[in-house]
């Protein structure tokens, strides 16, 4: 279960207090009458169905009621950043710096550890035969 | 029947049981056995020399008890619940299959039985799947069975399979029987935090803990079996010294002085058994089976029976330490499965935590040094070991080790292979054949008598919690294992893995590890570990930690004999050719298709050796094949951890109405509408529920009925641009609603279709009372919020959900103005200045304050009363008095379903289902002309919106007025079409109309409304139903009624 923080309460609470609410910054037109049919098309129904980092609206329902932007890995379920409704998306400069941020902070985690199979860093992956001893 | 007490394989060296432990008494199968008090089940079997204790999943092959703990794949029994025998358990639902005999404490009194054989574990009938084994292999449902079906052809074949074969399988294929009675235990959830979680309490768990905790973080350190210390408490004395202590004795003062931390919660007996996103933890934790009861007088020892028997911990943890082990591997040759073959560790900590010999005469088959270590250890308690067979050169063997064991008398094998196990209920004799240069069995095959075999094919690290956090694996060529990979970047799981489940086998390296660990973890909680720590010393044997991978070579054709690789799924070497032989090249379509490391298992012994056979039919790597992916649990979960106390009426909240007691008193049968329950009707005495429903109609219509309207939901709208929201929000023109009146209005969604309808009042210039459907309640107010939110923040109006805030009481039929009179104050009901959709407020019932609707859902002159919640019963049954004074009635939801069917309103979600525009229900009058936009409005000009020939709501009079349509019926322009003949649409609504004396009907019609009169069929069962299409007001279509 996932750990989200509310930008309106300053809380990182789980995930069963909060409801997705689909993508996020798709604003709906002022006046839907000078679309046409394959524009309001889109509008209604083209996602971009994301396999990484996807803005996702989210509404605090059991907590303040107030909807937000969060972008989240489609895959990881990681949310680098959450930021009240109506904030412009950030751009994929700011984002890059987030990740960067996100995985330094990591690698300080992990510096110098030996628990993770050694000092061999990286992941070798030599082709091998199956069996050791025949 | 005496218990037998012999225990003739207890031995007199020294366990961890001690000497003066209680004796216990218990059985198996009915047979009387004695125990010691700390044994498992399996360790007490044992102790009796009783090795056979189950059938296998699907050849019903006979099965022996192989490991000593989490990973026996064979020895699942049927336990019978403390203080139940075997009779009352079956009633009362306190019996628990498939439970591992290695993890179940023995207590006295205990009874547990064998599964999946008949009539007896010695004599399964059944085994004949052993024989016509051959039929059995991977795939063979499928393939075999599937497409045979009696010469039908397709029909037949999935007859055959549905009803005959399958049933058949299923019922010789499997496991223990589920209880039929509800589990009379209960049981409990928790929620903890903490900032390290360490699962495992091995070696390195135990340093990591201790460190951690020293630093000041909140530490839960949890372990699945009773005692802390891992497979340091089944080590020989001579073979491991910590800190110049014998490792008990190490393990002993960790373990005081863990305890002496405050920090530090040890909790045994609890199983992670799944890891989630951001540190999120499931603990599950015996709390019940081990303890006796006390049903009744709580004293002493006994825990109250209240306790419950398994508590689900819901841990979030700021980082977790992983410390899970590894698992010995089972060698993969013929007959490995036969009752007394044994993983090597296993028979070691049977020996040391238990004081219990395996057998009498040991053959030992390793192909990795851990397994000398064993065979040191039998030896040194006493068990005879004749020979130990080497897969390796005598090169690779543990020089010192081999020494120690000849003069203990042991034959040592190099460089060659068990080819056969004889003996079928328990282990006669072994078959062995020398390697040559190749690894080829050469030579003749020389028979060794024994009753037990100890194999160890080396040691898997344990990823399964791991790769459940989605940590990433890589292999390492050198010890040929899959290890935890370091934690991709945009992984946030604050997770490390220590000691030998990372690949840091061996007693320093798991301290050392843990030591480590416990310092990333501290860096990831954001502790300063001031102290630091060092590890003690360790003397231990250097030993190499690799072993084999796949079957061994036993030169036997692999089709003619059975070398299990998934003991627990039935899974052999051959089965995993034959996938692959069949084209299975993903890891995961072998898994499927054989079944290997599925189920309850998860793999925990076969894993390894699946993927190597796989690989090499395939002639890839291994890494190049893959991991398959873990699955939570790790091991198998009692359901009642999930359920915890959401059982029976708590299972989902109960929502009922205010004035719920007063339609219990005037004996409403209820119905569910989601969670509301809410009076389906009211008989009186002798009367069908027809009867009640009829009458309550007829009733409503000639004189007068209440109805509990509170369900419906209800929003306040409050501010200067509320006029503007609604405006924008529903299809209908609110800005020019007067104050005082109200407007039916509806909602779309932007894809233009009916989501919601509802009554909105205007109470004053800048505040409006909206109703919704009951079940629309929360939805519309979400779906409020949102747009108010989000896409027009600019309009200053506020939002409240008032739902729960109003009774609401409905006043309906030609006498509803004379049930108010007298009642309210400060209400004039005169129709000039209330008329229909009219609304005021007043007070009821001696100043209790009320919003009035004057509304109808039943087309009669018709109120709904709003008051406080608190007061609806008392309004009620003000009201109520009143109506029976005029011999009205109460009425429940079916009678007014028929009262607005008769009238043409619609039941959105009934008469629509998401694809019906307004135009469709006959209801395109409703939307505001001179609206630019309001929510769903773009889409009603799309083409599709406006082409011709869509569904619409019509009325359908059935030509012979007693026959009855049914919801959903299809209706078609012919009298008994072909098969294939498209529908033009169908039937949402149909009763009988008790006003009219005949059956009515609405529904959707392609083109309906330029049919009317014409003729359609709907055909329900074997009879077809001519109707006519008309109008869908069948009473009082001028709607004279409701302006009276």
């Amino acid at each position: 279960m996932l750990l989200i923080s509310c930008p309106y309460c300053q809380e990182t609470r789980p995930e069963i207090e909060f409801r997705n609410s689909g993508e996020a910054w798709l604003v709906r037109p002022r006046d839907p009458s000078t679309l046409n049919d394959e524009q309001w098309g889109d509008f209604l129904y083209g996602r971009s169905n994301t396999k990484g980092w996807l803005g996702e609206r989210w509404r605090h329902v059991h907590g303040c009621g107030r909807f937000f932007n969060a972008i989240r890995h489609t895959v990881t379920d990681q949310i680098i950043m959450v930021s009240p409704s109506g904030t412009p998306r950030p751009s994929d400069s700011e984002l890059q710096k987030l990740i960067a941020a996100r995985e330094s902070e990591m690698q300080a985690w992990h510096s110098g550890e030996i628990g993770f199979g050694g000092s061999a860093p990286g992941h070798d992956s030599k082709p091998s035969s199956a069996k050791t001893t025949k | 029947m005496a218990y037998s007490t012999k225990q003739a394989y207890r031995t007199n060296s020294e366990s961890r049981l001690g000497k003066e432990t209680r004796t216990v008494k218990f059985k198996f199968d009915g047979r009387r056995y004695t125990g010691l008090e700390g044994d498992s089940l399996a360790s007490a079997l044992l102790a009796n020399g009783v090795h056979l204790v189950g059938r296998s999943f699907k050849y019903h092959r006979p099965r022996g008890i192989m490991a000593a703990g989490v990973e026996e794949p064979n020895a699942l029994i049927t336990l019978v619940g403390r203080h139940s025998t075997a009779k009352s358990a079956i009633r009362s639902g306190r019996i628990t299959p498939n439970l591992r005999a290695t993890q179940i404490e023995l207590y006295d009194g205990l009874e547990a039985y064998s599964q999946n054989r008949f009539p007896s574990l010695r004599h399964d009938l059944q085994a004949a799947n052993g024989w016509f084994g051959r039929f059995l292999v991977a795939g063979f449902y499928y393939k075999t069975f599937k497409g045979f079906g009696f010469g039908l052809g397709r029909v037949g074949a999935s007859f055959a399979w549905s009803r005959i074969y399958e049933p058949l399988i299923r019922r010789s294929a499997g496991l223990g029987k589920a209880p039929r009675a509800s589990d009379p235990d209960h049981y409990a959830q928790f929620y903890r935090h903490c900032d390290v979680l360490v699962v495992g309490g091995g070696a390195a768990g135990l340093s990591a803990a201790l460190r951690a905790g020293k630093a000041g973080a909140s530490v839960i350190l949890c372990d699945e079996t009773p005692h802390l210390g891992g497979s340091l408490l089944d080590v020989e004395n001579d073979s491991v010294h910590i800190d110049n202590k014998y490792a008990g004795q190490w393990v002993k003062s960790m373990v005081k002085e863990i305890a002496a931390i405050k920090s530090i919660t040890v909790m045994t007996r609890t199983q992670c058994f799944g890891l989630f996103a951001d540190g999120f933890a499931a603990l599950s934790q015996q709390t019940g089976d081990h303890v006796p009861r006390n049903h009744g007088q709580s004293e002493g020892a006994a825990a109250s029976a209240d306790l419950p028997r398994e508590v689900l911990w819901q841990v979030r943890a700021k980082a977790t330490i992983l410390a899970t082990g590894a698992l010995e591997r089972p060698l993969v040759f013929p007959n490995n499965d036969r009752p007394g073959v044994m993983l090597a560790s296993a028979a070691e900590a049977y020996l040391s935590r238990y004081g219990v010999a395996v057998g009498r005469q040991v053959v030992v088959f390793t192909a990795s040094d851990s397994a000398y270590g064993s065979a040191l250890t039998l030896v040194g308690g006493g068990v005879k070991v004749t020979h130990l067979i080497d897969l390796r050169e005598a090169a690779a063997q543990p020089r010192a080790l081999v020494d120690k064991l000849r003069e203990a008398g042991v034959q040592i094998i190099p460089k060659a292979s068990i080819t056969m196990v004889h003996g079928k209920l328990r282990v006669k004799s072994i078959q062995y054949r020398r390697l040559d240069s190749l690894g080829q069995p050469q030579g003749a095959e020389l028979e060794i008598p024994c009753d037990t075999v100890l194999m160890s094919g080396g040691w898997t690290p344990s990823l399964h919690l791991h790769s459940q956090a989605r940590g990433t694996v890589r292999w390492e060529e050198a010890s040929q294992n899959f290890l935890p990979a370091a934690p991709k970047p945009h992984l946030n799981f604050k997770l490390v893995s220590a000691g030998a489940c990372s690949g840091r086998f061996g007693i320093a390296n798991a301290l050392d590890s843990g030591l480590a660990a416990a310092a990333t973890a501290l860096k990831m909680v954001g502790i300063t570990d001031k102290g630091g720590a060092t590890r003690p010393k360790v003397v231990e044997r250097p030993i190499s930690w690799q072993g084999h991978l796949g079957a061994v070579p036993h030169g036997h054709d692999p089709r003619r004999v059975k070398a299990f690789v998934d003991f627990q799924n039935d899974v052999t070497e051959r089965d995993l050719l034959i996938a692959t032989q069949e084209g299975m090249k993903s890891i995961e379509h072998v898994k499927r298709y054989t079944t290997t490391g599925m189920a309850t298992d998860q793999g925990k012994t076969s894993n390894l050796n699946g993927m190597a056979i796989a690989a090499e039919a395939l002639n890839r790597p291994i890494p190049a094949v893959g991991l398959t992916t873990f699955r939570m649990p790790y091991t198998p979960t009692s359901f009642g951890i999930f359920a915890g106390y959401a059982r029976g009426n708590l299972f989902d909240p109960i929502r009922i109405t205010p004035m719920h007691r007063i339609a219990v008193e005037q004996g409403a049968v209820f119905e569910d509408v989601g969670q509301w329950k809410r009076a389906f009707y009211f008989p009186r005495a002798g009367e069908s529920m027809h009867d009640a429903v009829y009458r309550e109609c007829l009733t409503v219509r000639q004189n007068v009925g209440l109805f509990d309207a509170s369900t419906l939901g209800k929003i306040e709208i409050l501010g200067p641009d509320s006029a503007e929201f609604l405006e924008r929000f529903y299809i209908n023109p609110w800005k020019k609603l007067a104050t005082g009146r109200c407007r039916y209005g509806i909602l779309l969604n932007e894809a233009g279709f009916i989501i919601d309808d509802g009554v909105v009042a205007r109470i004053a210039e800048d505040r409006f009372h909206v109703t919704t459907t009951t079940g629309g309640a929360a939805r519309v107010f979400a779906m409020m919020e949102d747009y108010l939110q989000t896409e027009w923040p600019e309009l200053n109006c506020w939002l409240t959900s008032t739902s729960e805030q109003f009774a609401v009481i409905a006043v309906q039929g030609p006498n509803a103005r004379n049930v108010l009179t007298g009642l309210v104050e400060g209400v004039d009901l005169n129709p000039t200045v209330l008329p229909h959709m009219g609304f005021v407020q007043g007070h009821i019932c001696g100043g209790i304050p009320m919003r009035l609707f004057r509304v109808s859902f039943s087309g009669e002159l018709g109120f709904e009363v709003n008051i406080p919640s608190a007061q609806g019963p008392l309004v009620m049954a003000a009201l109520l008095a009143k109506v029976q004074a005029l011999k009205g009635t109460v009425y429940g939801t079916e009678a007014m379903h028929i009262l607005r069917a008769e009238k043409g309103y619609i039941i959105v979600g009934q008469d629509t289902d998401g694809t019906v525009t307004p135009d469709d229900a006959g209801m395109a009058g409703a939307i505001g002309k001179n609206k630019l936009d309001f929510v769903g409005k773009r889409s009603l000009s799309r083409p599709d919106m406006i082409a011709p020939n869509r569904k619409q709501l019509v009325g359908l009079l059935p030509k012979e007025p007693s026959l009855a349509l049914e919801d959903g019926a299809q209706v078609v322009a012919m009298n008994n079409p072909p098969a294939g003949t498209p529908a033009l649409g169908h039937v949402t609504s149909a009763y009988y109309s008790p006003i009219l004396g005949r059956n009515i009907a609405m529904g959707l019609v392609m083109g309906g409304r330029a049919k009317m009169g014409e003729t359609v069929y709907i055909p329900i069962g074997d009879k077809t139903v001519a109707a006519e299409i008309v109008n869908p007001v069948f009473y009082d279509p001028t709607g004279d009624r409701v302006n009276v």
